[in-house]
């Protein structure tokens, strides 16, 4: 059952209001994307679908995707006047109505870099969906790492055997790639902290060209 | 460790093990996310003082709501209460005007704790603050209480999911007004049993409730909407506390939640397409609304 709470979940987050979906889960989607193209943030295009561009406004989700971006939390009272001030970031927003695209979705192009696909699913909860192209399925849930590699025999079981070598355990894999040999993108979902030295000796394995650790969403 | 997943499991689990409602929950929420129970109740107790917190902001503020569509309610409310007390007594004007002061505090994008969600904010508080400064609750029964009211959310959610897109406002104001009245009839010496019918009776008489807000804006009906299922849950309290149960089982009920929101239309699910969203003046609304926000 994908709408299943524990305890802790059912009475919270403390948060900004006014809707899960509209605003804590837009935070929530600006913090991964953060933390998936975890460099500096020079430049930010947000382009809203659907009902996240026709209410968006009314929840302040344009406020809130900004506010994760910036690192700040579902809590932060300063998200209501995000905009009186300057962070440093270039920023714009953009709302269309796409019927192909989910109720409330969002595409995010950082430093004209890095495509982030992401939508929010209810009560909070947030999947990023793309990467650059590639199906992703982060929900926010687990520690995880990103990879983007060349398409090439052994580069998951050469990444697999690092992350068992430290002794954690998977929870989940998810694959993807363009074409044969062309460019791939792998998910994994663990079940213990990310471990720096483990990012760095994955990055360090030849034909991986982009390599992130994202930390799960604190609930 | 045995999670109980529904109602009856859990009522079973309490009595074989000769234990209230929280300490089974908490003993399992310890267990499910790896965390003292010490800690996880100091978790709990912060989101009590930021409920408190949020009622204080909410019962000082005026601001209206960027739409405008809502705000300045709790101040008329509590004004009209100085001029002219309530027929139900000083509960009755604390648990409306706190329900009505965390709602409005949402809108304005203030913060709130969702319990279960951000648009059903204000009815847990309300009763649980309410009785905390009436009845000198203590620290550890507070804690207890809504430990209590969260797992009732939470077996609700093993079958319904908590938002008003999956299945209406039944599921929200409706849910959020079941934990209230559970909460309400622990903190008043319930059993087990009367915890359990104080939550089913409140939400079988929500069953159905649409979830249809103007421009898509949590704010109308679901602000006041806070006030009326606060005081709702009072009354499934007081009915269960006098050992009135429901006839049709509380597992039971929670499946009709669940099927009552599948057959609900999507036209009145969230999507804003139909109800009170497309009345006249909801339409009407919609349109001054796109110019000015």
């Amino acid at each position: 059952m994908p709408g299943r709470k524990t305890l802790l979940d059912v009475i919270s987050p403390i948060m900004v209001g006014p809707s899960s979906s509209h605003t804590a889960g837009a935070v929530r989607i600006g913090l991964m994307a953060r933390e998936i193209f975890n460099g500096e943030i020079k430049k930010v295009h947000f382009r809203l679908y659907n009902s996240f561009a026709t209410t968006g406004k009314g929840h302040g989700t344009d406020k809130a995707l900004l506010a994760g971006l910036l690192g700040w939390g579902v809590e932060d009272v300063r998200i209501k006047d995000i905009f009186n001030h300057d962070y440093g970031i270039e920023y714009e927003f953009e709302f269309v109505e796409d019927t192909n695209k989910p109720p409330n979705a969002v595409r995010i192009i950082i430093n004209d870099k890095m495509t982030i696909r992401a939508e929010s699913v209810g009560s909070g909860e947030v999947a990023v969906t793309n990467i650059n192209g590639f199906n992703v399925n982060i929900t926010g849930h687990y520690n995880s790492l990103l990879l983007i590699y060349q398409d090439l025999p052994g580069v998951i079981s050469k990444v697999t055997d690092l992350i068992q070598r430290r002794g954690v355990n998977i929870a989940s894999l998810l694959c993807d790639r363009d074409i044969k040999g062309g460019n791939a993108s792998m998910y994994i979902a663990l079940d213990s902290d990310i471990d720096p030295e483990l990012v760095s000796n994955i990055r360090n394995i030849e034909c991986i060209y982009f390599t992130a650790g994202i930390r799960k969403l604190k609930s | 460790m045995i999670i109980t997943e529904t109602f009856e499991e859990l009522l079973s689990e309490c009595k074989k093990n000769k234990q209230s409602i929280y300490e089974q929950a908490q003993a399992e929420e310890a267990f499910v996310q790896d965390l003292a129970v010490d800690y996880l109740r100091d978790i709990v107790y912060r989101n009590i003082c930021a409920m408190k917190e949020c009622i204080q902001n909410g019962i000082k503020s005026k601001e209206l709501s960027k739409s405008g569509l809502s705000g300045g309610d709790c101040k008329k409310l509590q004004a009209h209460f100085k001029n002219s007390p309530a027929l139900f007594g000083k509960f009755f004007e604390k648990i409306t005007v706190y329900a009505l002061a965390s709602a409005e505090e949402n809108a304005r994008m203030g913060k709130i704790v969702a319990c279960p969600t951000a648009g059903s904010c204000g009815i847990v508080p309300a009763v649980l603050i309410t009785m905390v400064e009436e009845e000198n609750i203590s620290k550890d029964i507070q804690i207890n209480g809504l430990i209590t009211a969260g797992k009732i959310g939470q077996v609700i959610s093993n079958k319904v999911r908590l938002a008003g897109a999956a299945a209406g406002c039944q599921a929200e104001c409706g849910v959020a007004s079941g934990m209230a009245a559970g909460l309400l009839t622990y903190l008043r010496g319930g059993s087990n049993e009367k915890v359990v019918y104080a939550a089913i009776l409140a939400i079988k008489n929500i069953l159905g409730l649409t979830c249809d807000p103007v421009c898509g804006l949590v704010e109308v009906p679901c602000v006041k909407r806070n006030p009326f299922l606060a005081v709702h849950a009072v009354t499934a309290s007081e009915m269960a506390l006098a050992g009135i149960v429901s006839k049709i089982p509380p597992d039971e009920v929670v499946d009709v939640l669940a099927r009552t929101g599948n057959l609900m239309s999507p036209v009145l699910k969230e999507t804003s397409q139909g109800g009170l969203a497309k009345t006249k003046t909801g339409i009407e609304l919609e349109k001054q609304l796109a110019d000015k926000l």
